[in-house]
């Protein structure tokens, strides 16, 4: 086709306008740290849309993966606590983990007995027996091992390592999780997916901010190391241009990886399994492997997405993982612009973000009139907790957008292009 | 603990397990089951998992609040709580408000034969916008449904000790167990109910025999919306009523209707249960049932002061775990529901 793809050239330079406003109006500092940040949300983006739009997975875990990756990159590059390191410390807690271990190697052995001839029942019974004791010993270890690290030396610490390792290593952490979840869900119906994703991430959130001796807890964690230097180093505007740099690298290597991808015998039986499983199936392909594949795939991006956004945020703090702005924005982002559609996926990303960080003075501004005016004309007295109620109606306009789109425009702004093989 | 613990009768052990063990997962058992039911009979009839369910209970309970708010002063009315007696008009209004949901949002799509995950998602969409509603409408923080007082208590004499139920705990467990009945005679008996389960089991055939689908679905919607507003009145007249009450509640009752079996009523409800009573047991101490024993054990066995499988803050983690485990073993539930795939 060698017509121009005029929608596509029309809503970029749109958005193009929208960003230059922005950056009139805010200034450059503001406009770099908002581009940085989309880009950061374009990488979850691409994740999230090669999920829903190639293969039609329904995660809902977005936050989960994201928080999952974030702290791993974060202990592989925060600087080594040496009060930790210098204790005895690791090795009450390498003890710990050795317990846990003999104990998962007991609980196998005790469901493995039916091999020895025992009935089924009792092998049930006896695993789940041994289970609890061990889960009790192993927890009898384990907690005053975390304890006193949390006594002596605050927490465990990072290993200083460099920062690409650290989001490499979140990728793998977050995909290494959907390979967990995916083997559990994906031979089931994809409801059961989109619950156990939503349960997973709310787990992972629990655990992060309760393992004080691994992840400080409530208190935080900050800076993480940047992979550029940083704004006291450069000034705010050349380092945010610096990662976004670095972020804007990833996501073209990954674009093209994921056209190419797309456009593939891959990509193709992919949108297969996708449109019609059965016949997919009937061609010979292994449906839930090949889903399997791209659900990690897709959380590996999610991961690295993830923890670029953390690690430029520069503070890990579990409690600001929440699954309105790390899961639904995404899904927003992502159907807006277009499932199954890269490039629609990198517009809804940036536009939904725009429009994410200005309805908040937005909002407020928009309350701040209705409580002046009603005061004014009615003599009504706003509530005290008027200003954060202004910022919950943008939950309302998330969710109006969720189930709108859906209704009346399923293919998103920029819809998939059906490819023609002539 | 306290020392006293040490020195006492193994009657105050036994009725303090009464107390926190039995009768709190009951409790909680009972809201899950409320809620698993909607879910599950939605999830049979509309063949989808909707996750808007938690904050219906939300809607309904401030409804409540506000029939509260309008008609009395927030007194009792003959000796029940006032939310309890007007109840009834929150359970009328979340039935047709869910019926307005589906109309509105679920029909639309269910027209155009979507995917069925993509009804899923938009009942994210509706459970968001309840969300931002109930907090622009509510604010964030808690509301008590009864006003300035103290519960009633009722003490029940065991062993010397007491048992204790405040007046919305024993409501609840009784408009439970009353549920589950009329529920039972309604799905066997009446003629609505019959169709439902007919449609549950076979849409084709129920639609070729003559059964109104609409209307089914309609009856549907309005059991689980006054099912949904009960529960989350019920829940918030036992502790606070919170806008986020909804999201945490969301995973045990899918688990709860899952465990049961896709699609089974009955099941939803022993799953309610089952989540429930497992939720309780496992944050539960255990070390003060296994104090008593202590005189009779060997001195090597020390029995430390606190055995619980969960710590308080992982409570999230136990209804996970058991979805996971059916999942894994009997994705169709302990009562065999049908929609696996």
């Amino acid at each position: 086709m060698s017509t121009l793809p005029r929608r596509e050239i029309a809503l970029f330079a749109g958005l193009a306008v929208l960003v230059a406003l922005v950056f009139a109006s805010m200034g450059a500092a503001y406009g770099t740290r908002m581009m940085v940040e989309a880009s950061c949300y374009a990488i979850i983006g691409l994740g999230l849309t090669i999920q829903w739009g190639y293969a039609g997975l329904f995660n809902v875990g977005v936050m989960g993966f994201i928080a999952l990756a974030a702290f791993v990159s974060l202990f592989v590059t925060y600087p080594v606590n040496g009060a930790f390191w210098d204790s005895d410390m690791p090795g009450q807690l390498g003890h710990a983990l050795l317990a846990i271990a003999i104990g998962a190697a007991a609980v196998y052995a005790a469901s493995q007995t039916h091999r020895l001839g025992l009935p089924k029942k009792w092998r049930t019974l006896l695993t789940l027996i041994v289970l609890a004791i061990a889960y009790l010993w192993a927890q009898s270890i384990f907690d005053p091992a975390t304890a006193q690290v949390e006594r002596g030396a605050g927490w465990v610490g990072g290993l200083g390592l460099p920062v690409w390792l650290g989001w490499v290593a979140g990728g793998a952490a977050a995909g290494a999780l959907g390979w967990a979840m995916g083997r559990i869900t994906l031979g089931l119906r994809a409801d059961y997916m989109a619950i156990a994703t939503l349960g997973i991430s709310e787990i992972v959130k629990a655990f992060l901010k309760n393992a004080d001796w691994l992840t400080r807890g409530t208190l935080t964690v900050s800076p993480i190391p940047w992979p550029v230097p940083t704004p006291q180093e450069l000034g705010f505007v050349t380092s945010r241009a610096a990662y976004l740099s670095v972020t804007a690298l990833l996501i073209v290597v990954i674009f093209v990886l994921l056209q190419r991808a797309w456009h593939s015998p891959w990509g193709r039986m992919m949108r297969a399994i996708r449109d019609n499983e059965v016949s997919a199936a009937a061609m010979g392909k292994d449906i839930n492997r090949r889903r399997l594949e791209i659900f990690v795939l897709g959380n590996v991006l999610i991961g690295i997405g993830g923890a670029a956004l953390v690690t430029f945020t520069s503070i890990f703090d579990p409690s600001a993982f929440v699954p309105l702005n790390h899961t639904f924005l995404i899904w927003v982002m992502v159907i807006l612009g277009g499932a199954g559609n890269n490039l629609g996926t990198l517009f809804g990303v940036v536009l939904v973000y725009i429009i994410w960080t200005m309805s908040e003075p937005a909002a407020l501004f928009l309350f701040g009139q209705i409580a002046q005016w009603g005061d004014a004309l009615f003599d009504w007295k706003a509530p005290a907790d008027f200003a954060t109620r202004a910022l919950q109606m943008r939950v309302f306009v998330i969710g109006l957008t969720i189930t709108l789109v859906l209704r009346f425009a399923p293919n998103g702004l920029l819809p998939e292009k059906p490819v023609k093989y002539e | 603990m306290e020392a006293g613990f040490l020195a006492s009768l193994p009657a105050q052990e036994l009725v303090f397990f009464i107390n926190r063990g039995l009768l709190a997962g009951l409790i909680i058992g009972s809201v899950y089951a409320l809620g698993a039911v909607g879910v599950t009979l939605i999830f049979g009839i509309l063949r989808f998992a909707h996750f808007a369910h938690g904050d219906m209970m939300t809607i309904g309970a401030f409804v409540a609040l506000v029939c509260v708010a309008l008609f009395t002063g927030g007194e009792s009315i003959a000796g029940l709580p006032a939310a309890f007696v007007l109840m009834p008009i929150a359970m009328a209004v979340t039935a047709l408000a869910a019926i307005g949901i589906d109309r509105g949002f679920y029909a639309p799509l269910r027209r155009a034969k979507v995917r069925p995950v993509v009804i899923v998602m938009s009942s994210i969409g509706v459970m968001l916008m309840m969300q931002g509603l109930v907090r622009l409408f509510a604010g964030t923080g808690t509301w008590q449904l009864e006003a300035g007082g103290a519960k009633t208590i009722y003490r029940l004499p065991l062993l010397g000790r007491d048992v204790i139920l405040t007046q919305p705990q024993a409501l609840l467990i009784g408009f439970t167990a009353l549920a589950a009945i009329a529920l039972h005679f309604f799905l066997t008996r009446s003629r609505m109910g019959k169709a439902m389960r007919a449609v549950s089991d076979n849409p084709d055939l129920a639609r070729v025999s003559g059964i109104s689908i609409d209307s089914v679905v309609r009856a549907t919607w309005a059991i689980a919306g006054a099912l949904a507003a009960a529960a989350g009145t019920l829940l918030a007249l036992d502790v606070t009523l919170k806008p986020d009450l909804a999201f945490n509640i969301i995973l045990p009752i899918f688990a709860a209707a899952i465990v049961g079996g896709i699609g089974q009523p009955y099941g939803a409800m022993a799953g309610g249960m089952l989540v429930g009573f497992t939720e309780t047991f496992a944050v539960f101490n255990w070390s003060v049932l296994l104090r008593p024993l202590q005189p009779w054990l060997p001195d090597f066995i020390d029995i430390p002061n606190r055995i619980a499988f969960v710590p308080t803050e992982y409570k999230i983690v136990v209804p996970f775990f058991i979805l996971i485990a059916v999942l894994i073993w009997r994705p169709t539930g302990i009562f065999k529901g049908r929609v696996v795939k």
